[in-house]
């Protein structure tokens, strides 16, 4: 709540102070106009009232007058769009988490192999190189040259289309995965319980699965809310570059035509995502680990 | 790029100075940095991407002033060329011009020949040819200062010279007709500069911060860190687009804001240092000397913080440029005709089905760079503090 709370705090006052206003175009509009829409939108009234007005009407969801798209509500057009951002990044997701375990697993387990090199090597340059480059790149290869896939838009939603995108938007968070659980099983091999498991003879597979991977995947967890945040960002970028009307198309449009309002909402709504999962993970990580659930 | 896990605070690294007089202090510090000199200078990988990131730099900023072409230079009959290493025009090209040329003056071309920046050619004709005919040669963009060097066989054949104009686009040109090679440097300038700069303004708030934070304890560092807490769960990059947005996308702004966002995680790596650092001798001995606390943390607190904090400036230094060219690829960032890696990237995406080049080579260059200094930052991280991995 607190997060919350300095988001629409900071956004509404950083907006306030900025120079120009919403209704300052390029021509001017007549001073009967002009008072009449500060009226409407209410700007006339002392700043600390309308900090409360927007304070109480965001509390209740609503968000406001798009200043660009005209007759619709902030409200509205994040309605439209959530759903194509939404099923994106659970995609994206599932990936990054699946791919970048499994990787992390298979490479922990051939320690220093080459497959282990493999991986990493991947992963490293998953890292390194921006999301906004991986974009274009695979477009470049899969849509222009091998004309395999389409290279943007939402289409049907089917998986031609969400391919590249989902790719390129999971394959950052895709090598963090694979290193952070790299990194965490390596230490699980070698824990004690692990050798006592392998002393009774289980299957390797039965030590891997049951035993190792429990207690080395509890560092991934609590790495799915930044994850997901990081996604979040991703998505403003991939959705622009493959043309998807999502909230981050959105919230960049209304950056480029100063669209008040819409950019609010956006930040705000990014920022509930944001508080949300934190919370969620904070359950499961207490979920998962009894040691600090009495904490 | 482990900086999500942000390292509780770090055990003391290695001996530091307790006891001693401050000039053995700087001998000891002295003697422990050269033993970390002497582990990068081992790491190969570092190494290599010192080198890389050492040439990275003398190409962005050199390179402008070899070349010879400026970055708002636009050279309206070469727009979106191809990279190609030879000059243009191409010999064919100048064939066929200088033969249009002279069919206006109703004189044929003999042999024509181009070297280097200037050519040489023969006028025919049936009659005397008007000395003036080569002024159709010089209206063309691509010859000037001709001149008749030989008149021959009662002056129906002319010997002429002149310049040629041609140019080199090794990385070709982009869709304004700009000298793509030219760009690029000047976007490395921005891009190192945001990066070096925003850096050094998230040091500076975040060691002052972190150390005030440390050192005072108690209440006020409670307060000073809840409020790191609360600023650490804000979507940030979204905070910082909004500022740009609201106040104007100037080149100093764009430092400012993406420095004042990156200062979170050394303001907590510097407070733990201080915190351990705090309760050694040294400090008490400052204390005991009547030193004000301002003092002790200028002069004994923060220069002890510097091994992690470098370590950190080479992490956040490739977090800051991939913020900014994320600004600059949403069009947030410098603004054309000042560009920057992530501006040309961003240009490259929308032509890149008929001009790949203007998207290749920012993202190659970018993107080594990126490497470079990751390498470094993991050589210097393993050189400074040997135990963590």
């Amino acid at each position: 709540m607190p997060t919350l709370f300095a988001v629409v705090t900071i956004s509404f006052f950083l907006i306030r102070f900025a120079p120009g206003g919403p209704f300052s175009l390029e021509r001017p509009l007549p001073p009967q106009i002009m008072e009449n829409m500060i009226r409407a939108y209410r700007l006339d009234l002392p700043l600390w009232r309308q900090y409360l007005d927007y304070l109480w009407n965001v509390a209740h969801g609503d968000f406001g007058p798009s200043y660009i798209y005209r007759d619709f509500s902030v409200g509205q057009l994040m309605m439209q769009s959530l759903p194509y951002s939404l099923q994106l990044g659970t995609y994206a997701l599932i990936l990054a988490v699946l791919g970048g375990v499994a990787a992390g697993v298979v490479a922990a387990l051939r320690q220093n192999g080459i497959v282990d090199y493999l991986v990493m090597s991947v992963a490293t340059v998953g890292v390194t190189v921006p999301n906004f480059v991986v974009g274009p790149v695979l477009s470049l290869v899969f849509a222009v040259l091998l004309s395999w896939l389409p290279a943007g838009g939402w289409g049907d939603g089917s998986a031609r289309f969400l391919l590249l995108p989902t790719i390129a938007l999971a394959l950052p968070q895709l090598a963090v995965f694979a290193r952070l659980t790299r990194g965490s099983m390596i230490e699980a091999l070698r824990a004690d319980h692990i050798r006592t498991a392998r002393a009774y003879g289980l299957s390797r597979r039965a030590v891997v699965v049951t035993h190792a991977m429990r207690g080395a995947l509890l560092p991934i967890v609590s790495y799915l809310a930044p994850c997901a945040a990081a996604l979040l960002t991703g998505s403003v970028v991939i959705e622009e570059i493959f043309g998807i009307p999502g909230v981050g198309r959105y919230f960049v449009q209304g950056a480029l035509n100063r669209d008040y309002t819409l950019v609010m909402g956006t930040v705000v709504l990014i920022a509930v995502f944001i508080v949300v999962l934190n919370l969620v993970v904070d359950i499961l990580y207490a979920q998962l680990d009894p040691r600090i659930r009495h904490d | 790029m482990t900086d999500f896990t942000s390292p509780a605070p770090a055990p003391d690294p290695g001996p530091l100075p307790g006891d001693l007089p401050a000039p053995a202090e700087g001998e000891r510090g002295r003697s422990l940095f050269r033993l970390a000199l002497r582990r990068l200078v081992r790491n190969r990988a570092a190494m290599a991407g010192l080198f890389v990131l050492l040439l990275v730099t003398l190409f962005s900023f050199a390179g402008p002033h070899l070349v010879g072409h400026r970055y708002d230079q636009i050279f309206t009959s070469y727009v979106a060329v191809p990279p190609s290493l030879e000059p243009r025009p191409s010999d064919e090209h100048l064939q066929d011009v200088i033969e249009t040329a002279a069919r206006r003056g109703r004189v044929t071309v003999g042999d024509f020949t181009v070297s280097g920046g200037s050519f040489t050619a023969t006028l025919n004709s049936e009659k005397t040819i008007d000395p003036r005919a080569t002024r159709y040669i010089d209206r063309t963009d691509e010859f000037e200062g001709t001149t008749v060097t030989a008149t021959e066989e009662d002056g129906r054949r002319l010997r002429i010279a002149g310049t040629v104009a041609r140019e080199y686009f090794p990385f070709g040109t982009d869709s304004s007709g700009r000298d793509l090679l030219v760009r690029v440097m000047i976007g490395g300038q921005i891009s190192l500069l945001v990066g070096v700069l925003a850096s050094l303004v998230s040091l500076v708030i975040g060691v002052t911060y972190g150390a005030i934070s440390g050192y005072l304890g108690g209440r006020v560092d409670d307060v000073m860190m809840r409020f790191v807490e609360i600023l650490y769960s804000l979507p940030f990059v979204f905070m910082v687009i909004m500022l740009v947005v609201f106040f104007g996308r100037s080149f100093v702004l764009i430092f400012l804001v993406i420095g004042a966002t990156e200062w979170l995680d050394m303001a907590r790596i510097v407070r733990g240092q201080t915190l351990s650092l705090k309760r050694r001798e040294f400090v008490e001995a400052a204390v005991a000397m009547g030193l004000s606390d301002w003092q002790i943390i200028r002069r004994h607190i923060i220069p002890n913080t510097i091994g992690p904090v470098v370590v950190f400036v080479t992490i956040v230094v490739p977090k800051v440029m991939l913020l900014e060219s994320f600004l600059s690829f949403l069009g947030l960032g410098v603004q054309a005709p000042l560009t920057s890696w992530g501006a040309l990237i961003s240009d490259g995406t929308t032509t890149m089905q008929a001009a790949p080049w203007m998207l290749i080579f920012p993202s190659l260059f970018f993107v080594a760079t990126l490497f470079s200094l990751n390498f470094l930052g993991d050589g210097l991280r393993d050189a400074l503090d040997p135990r963590d991995r």
